[in-house]
């Protein structure tokens, strides 16, 4: 690749992704579609059967889908100079509006009406969680154990103040014992 | 002030680290996090899980920077924010760079077997921890319900409004598929007119 040529790439990068992350409202599953076309149709920078791959393995790895998408493609794309500045265009549309939020967010929750307002949206907020659980369960629990691991960290989490981050590295480990005794005794 | 930034650096780091499966998995790490440290309330989280279902972008993005700015300024955000990303930066980097295939290894998937349903519970007990706020009038500390206050007043600490409000946005998403801004909105505007006579 020329010099020239990448550095064009990076900008380019930076401004698809600052797209991808002003536009796109509801989290990381939201701009997979959005990704797609502004890399794979409009610019033809990756091929088709390759982003379905890159979407899976952002998925499965820890972070955030969306920043993980535009770090892979990035890379992919311009070498590291690509994923930085993906990164940082994903990143910086919400970087900018929560800080202008943030800043005034007292101020504007002091009004009577919107104290109101936001004691009815916490109720809508626990129903949008609720039924993001519904529509993530199907894909994440497979069997009988992974109930039984979703009800003892839910009773873990709701009971006791144990770190939400020890209880995702004991369930790690169980994976890896309920496979591994799986495997040796053929079930 | 200098150990506030790194403070909002390390705690972000670690939440970066932790999520898997997305915004919603993280609720609450950062929720546990956030309230442990001192830096917001547990009302104040949930507030700032609509604020953030409101505004484009991801979920974990805008709560590092909403997060980062009520406790450090604008400082204080970039701290955040430079932290959630960064494990997701080292770790995708080596992926792209050494081995696409990594993630098909069997111990990777042995290991995802046992974290996809802890997510599962993880979201679960954030839900049940806002819906308690949500629909008691009772003070709950870091997502832990104080059980025996709930049930001693029980009459007088039932928010009927707000039960009502969950289940008119839980009919809306799940059946009528309705987008969520839209749902935050309605929920918001019922708000208004419920707790406003």
């Amino acid at each position: 690749m020329e010099a020239k040529d990448r550095r064009t790439r990076v900008t380019k990068l930076f401004l698809v992704f600052l797209r991808i992350g002003a536009f796109t409202f509801g989290g990381g599953l939201a701009m997979i579609p959005f990704i797609k076309r502004e890399i794979v149709d409009n610019n033809h920078w990756i091929e088709e059967e390759d982003i379905v791959d890159i979407f899976a393995i952002v998925q499965s790895v820890p972070g955030v889908i969306a920043v993980n998408s535009a770090i892979f493609v990035g890379y992919r794309v311009a070498g590291f100079l690509g994923s930085v500045a993906s990164a940082i265009g994903v990143v910086l549309p919400s970087f900018i509006i929560l800080s202008v939020i943030a800043l005034f967010f007292s101020t504007f929750k002091s009004i009577p009406v919107v104290a109101n307002a936001f004691e009815g949206i916490s109720a809508g907020v626990t129903a949008l969680i609720v039924s993001a659980l519904l529509n993530l369960r199907k894909a994440s629990i497979k069997d009988v154990y992974g109930w039984i691991i979703a009800a003892c960290v839910f009773l873990i989490m709701t009971v006791t103040d144990i770190s939400a981050v020890y209880i995702l590295l004991a369930s790690a480990i169980l994976g890896l014992i309920i496979s591994y005794v799986r495997k040796k005794k053929g079930w | 002030m200098l150990k506030l930034f790194f403070e909002l650096l390390i705690t972000f780091f670690k939440i970066g680290l932790f999520t898997i499966g997305g915004g919603y998995a993280m609720i609450p790490l950062i929720q546990q996090e956030i309230v442990d440290h001192g830096w917001m309330t547990f009302k104040e989280t949930v507030d700032m899980i609509a604020i953030s279902e409101m505004t484009p972008g991801p979920f974990a993005i805008n709560s590092a920077t909403f997060a980062g700015v009520k406790t450090g300024g604008i400082t204080g955000a970039v701290f955040a924010t430079a932290g959630v990303v960064l494990p997701s930066f080292i770790i995708v980097v080596l992926i792209a760079k050494y081995s696409a295939r990594f993630m098909e290894k069997p111990v990777m998937q042995s290991a995802l077997y046992g974290l996809r349903p802890a997510v599962i519970g993880l979201i679960g007990a954030a839900a049940f921890s806002i819906a308690m706020t949500s629909f008691f009038n009772v003070p709950v500390n870091n997502g832990t319900i104080p059980f025996a206050g709930i049930i001693r007043d029980i009459g007088s600490v039932i928010d009927f409004k707000a039960i009502f409000i969950f289940i008119v946005a839980i009919v809306a998403s799940i059946k009528y598929k309705v987008h969520p801004i839209l749902l935050i909105v309605l929920s918001g505007v019922l708000g208004i007119i419920l707790y406003g006579i």
